[in-house]
């Protein structure tokens, strides 16, 4: 399903990784780990297509991922929570399944804010949320998401251990669907489904 | 494809609305530049006439300015400008949307209080009917070239400067029409000439415009 040939990336005068190879099929688990500055989210937004790789290929259903089918079948959280402050959280989970043509009734938005804790604070500003609760807006997009590929740079960090295993259990289900998944995470999370591969970089 | 500029034109203007500081402040900055003239120049009709079409339209590229620097750089610090590359449509759709949801916030406002702020310089009524078309085609055009500026400065420290650097000699052409055609109403020549090519201009550059900005957007992201 997703193949990575070759791979090497450059960053300023740096070589952080080159001659890389890995293939993932469907409900199996990339675990990118590496010390800080080894090129997990370069990687990463390789993958997604944001930054093009120095040299190699990678492909997605033996097709190039610079097409947008590939980007249909994409689900990437980054670092940054990608919701707006000024909108409330039901307000942000509508609005990025409308970007990214998803559909999401309302009702199943609002009861995925339920299950990330949020029950209540559906009509608040995102800005009066804490840290933790705009992480848990970020992820409530994973709980209706049913494209094959997730993306997840950190997903765990500044999580109370009640969420990480929530969202491990999530992570199994969407494997256990034959989803596929890479992450990086520094924290040994144990997801209790599907194949786990590791790639250590550095 | 309909779908996606919708989208995110529903989208910009809630967040707008939610910050209606920002459209306030850019509408007023252009309410009290134009306003400064005549108070400056003092009473002299014929000269207030011949002034009025430069004074109102540098008043409001300078107003469109103000609001471009934020155009992208609010998506790109909260990461939503990285899931907008990511949806499954080309990011010169997105972009589309973004450019009219900017002139529906910062341009249309300009064009309605145009009228008004054109009283304080005697234009007769005809020249002040012309005048709000001129600037109600001309403005998307602002926003359409502002977009490409934001898009390639964003990121950078001191932007904002370098963004008007940038922008500014771009703007000309639409400076030129859009007060030639008051200019030529206020004279008796007939502004339809310069209205033609304003909505040249407009077409061209809402239509390439977003295309080039996907490009300068995607070179940010990486």
């Amino acid at each position: 399903m997703l193949e990575a040939e070759n791979l090497e990336c450059v960053r300023g005068e740096r070589r952080l990784f080159a001659g890389l190879d890995f293939k993932l099929d469907a409900g199996e688990l990339l675990y990118l780990q590496g010390r800080n500055g080894a090129g997990k989210t370069s990687l990463l937004r390789m993958l997604i297509g944001l930054l093009p790789p120095e040299a190699g290929k990678i492909r997605w259903q033996g097709a190039s991922i610079k097409s947008d089918d590939f980007r249909g079948d994409l689900c990437y959280l980054g670092h940054l929570n990608a919701i707006k402050e000024e909108l409330t959280p039901l307000e942000n989970l509508l609005a990025a399944a409308r970007l990214a043509d998803e559909e999401l009734s309302e009702d199943d938005a609002i009861d995925a804010l339920e299950q990330v804790g949020l029950a209540g604070r559906e009509d608040l500003a995102c800005k009066y949320l804490s840290q933790g609760q705009k992480r848990r807006v970020a992820l409530a997009r994973l709980v209706n998401e049913k494209r094959p590929l997730w993306i997840l740079d950190e997903p765990f960090v500044a999580l109370d251990t009640v969420a990480v295993d929530w969202l491990a259990g999530i992570i199994s289900a969407h494997l256990q669907r034959g989803g596929l998944a890479v992450m990086t995470t520094h924290q040994p999370v144990s997801i209790p489904a599907g194949t786990v591969r590791e790639l250590r970089l550095g | 494809m309909l779908g996606i500029i919708m989208a995110v034109i529903g989208r910009d203007l809630k967040l707008a609305m939610r910050r209606q500081a920002d459209i306030v402040s850019a509408l007023f900055f252009f309410i009290i530049v134009v306003s400064l003239f005549p108070l400056g120049i003092g009473p002299e009709p014929d000269l207030l006439r011949k002034l009025a079409p430069g004074v109102l339209w540098v008043a409001a590229l300078l107003a469109t300015m103000l609001s471009l620097p934020r155009l992208f750089a609010d998506d790109h610090r909260d990461g939503t400008l990285e899931q907008l590359a990511l949806a499954p449509h080309p990011l010169g759709l997105v972009v589309t949307g973004k450019v009219i949801a900017h002139w529906l916030v910062s341009g249309l406002p300009l064009a309605l209080i145009a009228p008004v702020l054109g009283i304080q310089f005697d234009l007769s009524a005809d020249a002040l009917i012309v005048l709000t078309g001129a600037i109600l085609l001309g403005t998307p055009a602002l926003s359409g070239i502002g977009a490409i500026g934001a898009a390639l400065t964003l990121g950078l420290r001191g932007g904002g400067v370098l963004l008007s650097l940038l922008v500014l000699p771009l703007y000309i052409p639409v400076l030129i029409f859009g007060a030639g055609a008051v200019d030529a109403t206020v004279t008796g020549l007939g502004g339809e000439g310069h209205l033609s090519l304003l909505a040249a201009i407009t077409f061209a550059s809402v239509g390439f415009a977003p295309w080039a900005t996907a490009a300068a957007l995607k070179i940010a992201l990486e």
